[in-house]
């Protein structure tokens, strides 16, 4: 594979240079989409999600929730019969997909903030923080609240967050990210 | 032997029961965990999902903390944690970018040295010990070894057992006495990740495994991951429907330290949502007959 | 003074546009040594080789110089030409300033100026160089055939026709390979067995074949023309010359639970048995590690345990204490037909390269079978008698899913070439099973239906439009047992949608793989194989039934996958050439080998263990009274291939290959 390829500027050339994967290697066998746990709830199966990226269809990628529904079970992954890790492409596409600032269905993309805030902010994740936080985000108060008592009763949910020394090592390692994402993003 | 312990957000909060059951377990059988100071999130499903350089940090700082508290191995019982951090341990070894990349930003000497264990390699090679301890043990207790997704996905970086045909989770239930059914389920994914956000998907999915894991006989699911747990156990209700009998989900730990005979509020059972009773009643004195029985 | 002749030729464009050839030919004309330097468009061209012609008899040269293309591309048309003229043609060489320095530079100046110096090095080489004489050695008109399935049936049967005497080795009791086992054949659906018996009891009955079965090549020596095999004869603890294969042992064997090889192990054979019942020969074999007498021997048991057999024998042709034996073939070529084997899916594999199928139960979900288990089921003369029905239980499948491509097209499982065969024989797998179950369904999971043959096409298409094969295009992820069905967990990337199927039974389209073996027996054949161990042809366009050793040549699916008509044409092909070679009184060949200087050879032997083809003999010398004086290297001029290695290694120097020497590539060096 050329050098090139990577600042062709096609969609195959980003996630190669992002993950070192080649996207061309997939076939079409559809053996990731045979195996998916949430095959049947995707409109774009995983090896559709793979041929677009090889023809760099990436509005319709992009503007599809398909590729917010997988799951990383690396079931495709493990099974691929000719090593091109569509989880980790998948991966990388969100990523994409994100820096193009195409959005994610409401419900998973206010899940992934509000988990990812309760690390920013207490360095671990504290399951009623993350559910209020994401309660406040999607205005779906009503979610869960069934399971809630039984888990409180039972020592499940920690009501107070417990902070960590390196709180500060983990706010840099967030702006780092941030920052570099905004500057991959143009 | 001491070990470096990576409990994870799950173990300090929903799952503390797998945390207690481990303890429990770790004087019969000799082991001594030392937990991680100052340990952090590994960034779970939500870093790896929208940001991968996010995702390597996260789990490398837990790594390079280990590294510098002389840790040279650590134990994460969480599938996911485990998965984190084996990830990008795996990652960095194979990216050179990445690995200076790391240690730029951990301003830090990391070599990434440290090893990453799961549950299951923890406990395999203990099946003889566990055996010897278990006097009645489980007194064949007919379980279905879940091992769902990351524990041995993808090969590479999980690098333990079989990853098609696995064998070790029913080894070790097998020595604390049980008899692990054959079932076809048992690798497929419950759906954790969506548990919140898409729960659904997720009844579907974990129906699917109770009902596969019912009909191969099964008295209760063992699992080695809190995600799966709660998934599994919290919602189960929501997946069953009306009349169909509750299937208790036993940590791995758990179900080790019924076998060597330990007390049930030692293992956090009362902990569930479904509920242990019957199974407890069913392992301690008398059980052996109703298994005849049923 | 020598008297050199230099031919310099344009190629037409091809050196003139970038070699001044005119001044090539000038310069190189007041060498000393140089009586004559012409140059010309065309060198090869009739009028350019009568410039070659005329010069040698005009001038009276004793060697000659073409400063032209490559050696392989026209060394043997100048060499012929001096040789019409009376000159020995090993005086005669070719400065390649074409591929070497035309093709390659863009400067003219500097292109001329190399064309020159390498034109100038042959000069001085040739002045060095001596008359040779082309080695000539007999030809043994017998033909070794390795292998008795249907290539080297066909193989064996063309030599004998064409007049050559043929030895045909097969390891198995019975020649008649894997087409013996197939029910019918693609596209026409004839009968296997209908069309390849005749040909089995042909080669029985031929008068120049000589069948050696159950027997396998031991180790191989010689060279074209003169091989000598030394083959193992397996013990059958039958004696072939008594037996009249009445049958009388088999059905006497008290263990008739034995699975069969014939049968995939879906049927039962007794211990001593014959495989089939058109077997050739029909002889029995007693297999020992199933027989009561071997198995009570090993244990130590006084008295045998058995015997039934020897006491039905009515010609006492049975003999519990027959040995292997070993007998030594002279023959003049070898054809190497050894076959396939199907790929398994299960855990433990011959090679670390190859992974099983952990997501399709590694082979342990009953009624997951592979297709040459499917030809037994669907044979009239198979273990169920053509009727389908499932191992487990028996039960006739009404839903039957066939997986392409398992094995192939992997890389995963360590496989990524495709097994050719497998799209064809599916489609007719369908058809035979429609056949056979009016209200079954057949479904086929595929990547691509690869169906480039005659007829091919249009057997696949109508296995799918009117014989109700329903075709999905994707992989399986996982095969599950559950209950009395197989669930089949695919996709149809057509469609775009998951599918999962309910089976009764799977049928795998597994890898064709070579014999288990073949790398060792090319070892002794001294011939090169691929990867995963296929033969490689001479050349992959040019020479495909030959093989990196003269005289071997590969027939049939040991080569690559292969079909039926594929193997039968390599296998002509090879009898073709076998026979070309048998047409030959005595070979020629260049006598451009090594030779060894007896008197300053000090018996060190790195030579003998350096050369790749096993030409250094030792031979003893000895004074005139017969006193040992020495041992010293000697080279086998049949065997030698002329690398040149010996010459390189040998310390003392004694060592020189013939139109190579020393000499010449230092004066060819120093002229430069």
């Amino acid at each position: 594979m050329s050098e090139h390829e990577s600042f062709d500027g096609s969609l195959a050339g980003e996630v190669r240079a992002a993950t070192g994967l080649n996207v061309s290697a997939c076939y079409q066998c559809g053996k990731c989409t045979a195996g998916c746990p949430m095959a049947e709830e995707m409109s774009l199966k995983p090896h559709q999600m793979l041929r677009l990226a090889q023809v760099d269809s990436r509005e319709r990628l992009f503007e599809d929730d398909s590729i917010w529904l997988c799951l990383t079970c690396e079931t495709c992954t493990a099974r691929c019969p000719n090593g091109v890790d569509p989880a980790r492409i998948i991966d990388c596409l969100r990523e994409l997909a994100l820096r193009a600032k195409a959005s994610p269905p409401r419900r998973i993309a206010a899940f992934h903030r509000s988990f990812l805030e309760q690390i920013r902010e207490n360095g671990r994740v504290f399951e009623f923080g993350l559910v209020a936080n994401y309660k406040m985000r999607t205005g779906d108060l009503f979610a869960d609240v069934t399971a809630a008592p039984g888990m409180l009763v039972r020592g499940k949910l920690a009501l107070l967050p417990k902070g960590i020394e390196g709180i500060g090592e983990v706010r840099r390692i967030f702006a780092t990210c941030a920052q570099a994402a905004r500057k991959e993003g143009r | 032997m001491k070990l470096g312990y990576f409990p994870g957000c799950s173990l300090h909060a929903t799952a503390r029961e797998f945390d207690r059951s481990l303890k429990a377990i770790a004087g019969p059988l000799g082991f001594e965990l030392e937990e991680l100071e100052d340990w952090s999130c590994c960034g779970a499903t939500s870093a790896h999902q929208t940001n991968h350089l996010l995702a390597v940090l996260l789990a490398a700082r837990n790594l390079a903390l280990a590294e510098s508290q002389g840790i040279r191995q650590v134990m994460a019982p969480c599938a996911a944690c485990f998965s984190r951090l084996a990830t990008a341990r795996h990652e960095i070894a194979h990216d050179e970018a990445l690995g200076t990349r790391v240690n730029e930003v951990l301003r830090g000497e990391f070599a990434n040295s440290v090893e990453v264990q799961s549950i299951l390699a923890l406990l395999r090679p203990m099946t003889s010990k566990i055996q010897e301890s278990a006097k009645a043990g489980l007194r064949g207790l007919k379980v279905a070894c879940y091992y769902g997704c990351l524990l041995l996905r993808p090969p590479e970086v999980a690098q333990f057992d079989d990853v098609e045909a696995p064998s070790s989770m029913e080894q070790i239930v097998e020595a604390a006495g049980a008899r692990p059914v054959k079932w076809g389920k048992r690798l497929d994914c419950c759906g954790a990740g969506l548990s919140i956000s898409r729960t659904a998907s997720v009844v579907r999915l974990g129906r699917a495994i109770l009902e596969d894991a019912r009909a191969a006989g099964a008295e209760a699911l063992v699992v080695a991951c809190p995600m799966c747990h709660t998934n599994l156990d919290l919602r189960q209700k929501a997946m069953l429907q009306r009349g169909e009998a509750q299937l208790p989900v036993l940590f791995l730990t758990q179900a080790v330290g019924l076998g060597l005979g330990l007390e049930p509020g030692e293992l956090g059972l009362a902990r569930h949502i479904i509920s242990t009773k019957a199974l407890i009643a069913r392992v301690s004195s008398g059980g052996e007959s109703a298994a005849q029985a049923s | 003074m020598p008297r050199i002749g230099v031919f310099v030729c344009h190629c037409g464009e091809n050196i003139g546009r970038t070699v001044d050839c005119a001044r090539v030919a000038r310069e190189l004309g007041e060498l000393p040594g140089v009586a004559h330097a012409v140059d010309y468009k065309y060198m090869c061209s009739d009028p350019g080789q009568r410039l070659v012609k005329q010069a040698i008899a005009e001038k009276g040269l004793d060697g000659v110089v073409v400063a032209a293309c490559s050696p392989r591309m026209h060394e043997r048309t100048f060499r012929r030409a001096c040789s019409a003229s009376g000159l020995n043609p090993y005086l005669c060489e070719m400065a390649n300033i074409r591929e070497h320095c035309s093709w390659i530079h863009e400067d003219r100046q500097a292109a001329t100026a190399k064309a020159i110096d390498l034109t100038r090095a042959i000069v001085e080489k040739v002045k060095r160089n001596r008359p040779l004489e082309p080695i000539r050695i007999p030809v043994e008109k017998r033909a070794l055939v390795i292998g008795g399935g249907i290539a080297g049936i066909q193989a064996a049967l063309d030599i004998a026709e064409g007049g050559g005497e043929v030895v045909l080795v097969e390891k198995e009791p019975s020649i008649g390979g894997h087409m013996s086992q197939l029910s019918e054949t693609f596209p026409t659906l004839d009968c296997s067995q209908c069309i390849l018996t005749p040909r089995m009891v042909e080669v029985y009955q031929h008068p120049r074949i000589k069948l050696l079965a159950f027997s396998e090549v031991e180790a191989v020596g010689g060279y074209i023309g003169n091989f000598e095999v030394k083959i193992r004869r397996k013990a059958r603890c039958v004696d072939e010359t008594k037996c009249n294969g009445c049958g009388e042992c088999q059905s006497v064997c008290p263990n008739k639970k034995v699975p069969s090889e014939f049968d995939q192990e879906l049927g039962r054979r007794t211990a001593i048995y014959v495989p089939f019942p058109q077997a050739v020969p029909n002889i029995p074999v007693l297999d020992r590690e199933s027989c009561a007498l071997f198995k009570g021997r090993a244990k130590g048991f006084k008295e045998d345990a058995c015997g039934k057999c020897k006491q039905a024998c009515g010609r006492e042709a049975i003999d519990f204490e027959q040995q292997d034996s070993f007998v030594t073939e002279k023959v003049g070529a070898i054809v190497v037909a050894t076959g396939f084997q199907l790929y398994s899916i299960g855990k433990d594999q011959p090679t670390p390269q190859l992974k099983g199928y952990g997501e399709y139960g590694y082979g342990e979900i009953p009624d997951v079978i592979d297709g040459l288990q499917f030809e037994r089921l669907a044979s009239a003369s198979g273990p169920t008698g053509g009727v389908i029905k499932r191992p487990s239980d028996g039960k006739e499948p009404k839903t039957i899913v066939f997986l392409q491509c398992i094995g192939s097209r992997d890389a995963a499982k360590g496989i990524e070439y495709c097994s050719k065969i497998c799209c064809m024989y599916v489609a007719k797998h369908t058809m035979l099973y429609r056949h056979k179950v009016h209200d079954g369904r057949a479904y086929v999971f595929y990547m691509d239906i690869r169906a480039a043959g005659k007829g091919y096409d249009e057997f696949t298409r109508r296995a799918i439009e009117k014989e109700g094969a329903i075709y999905l295009r994707g992989r399986v992820s996982k095969l599950e047992r559950a209950g009395d069905v197989i669930k089949v967990y695919g996709a149809d990337t057509l469609s775009g949608e998951p599918v999962t199927i309910d089976a009764d039974m799977v049928v795998l389209a597994t890898a064709v793989r070579p014999q288990p073996g073949i790398e060792s027996l090319a070892q002794k054949l001294s011939i090169s194989y691929d990867a995963h161990g296929f033969i490689n042809e001479a050349h992959p366009k040019l020479r495909p039934v030959e093989t990196s050793t003269a005289g071997v040549f590969v027939a049939g699916a040991c080569q690559a996958p292969r079909d039926i008509p594929d193997s039968v044409a390599m296998a002509s092909a090879a009898a073709t050439k076998v026979l070309g070679l048998f047409s030959n009184k005595e070979l020629e060949r260049e006598p451009t080998v090594a030779t060894v200087n007896e008197s300053l050879c000090t018996g060190c032997f790195h030579c003998e263990r350096v050369c790749p083809y096993g030409a250094v003999e030792r031979r003893e010398l000895k004074d005139g009274e017969g006193n040992l004086n020495k041992v010293a290297a000697h080279v086998n001029k049949g065997v030698c291939q002329g690398c040149g290695t010996c010459q390189a290694t040998c310390p003392s120097k004694s060592v020189e290959l013939q139109g190579f020497t020393d000499e010449q590539i230092w004066a060819a060096i120093n002229a430069l």
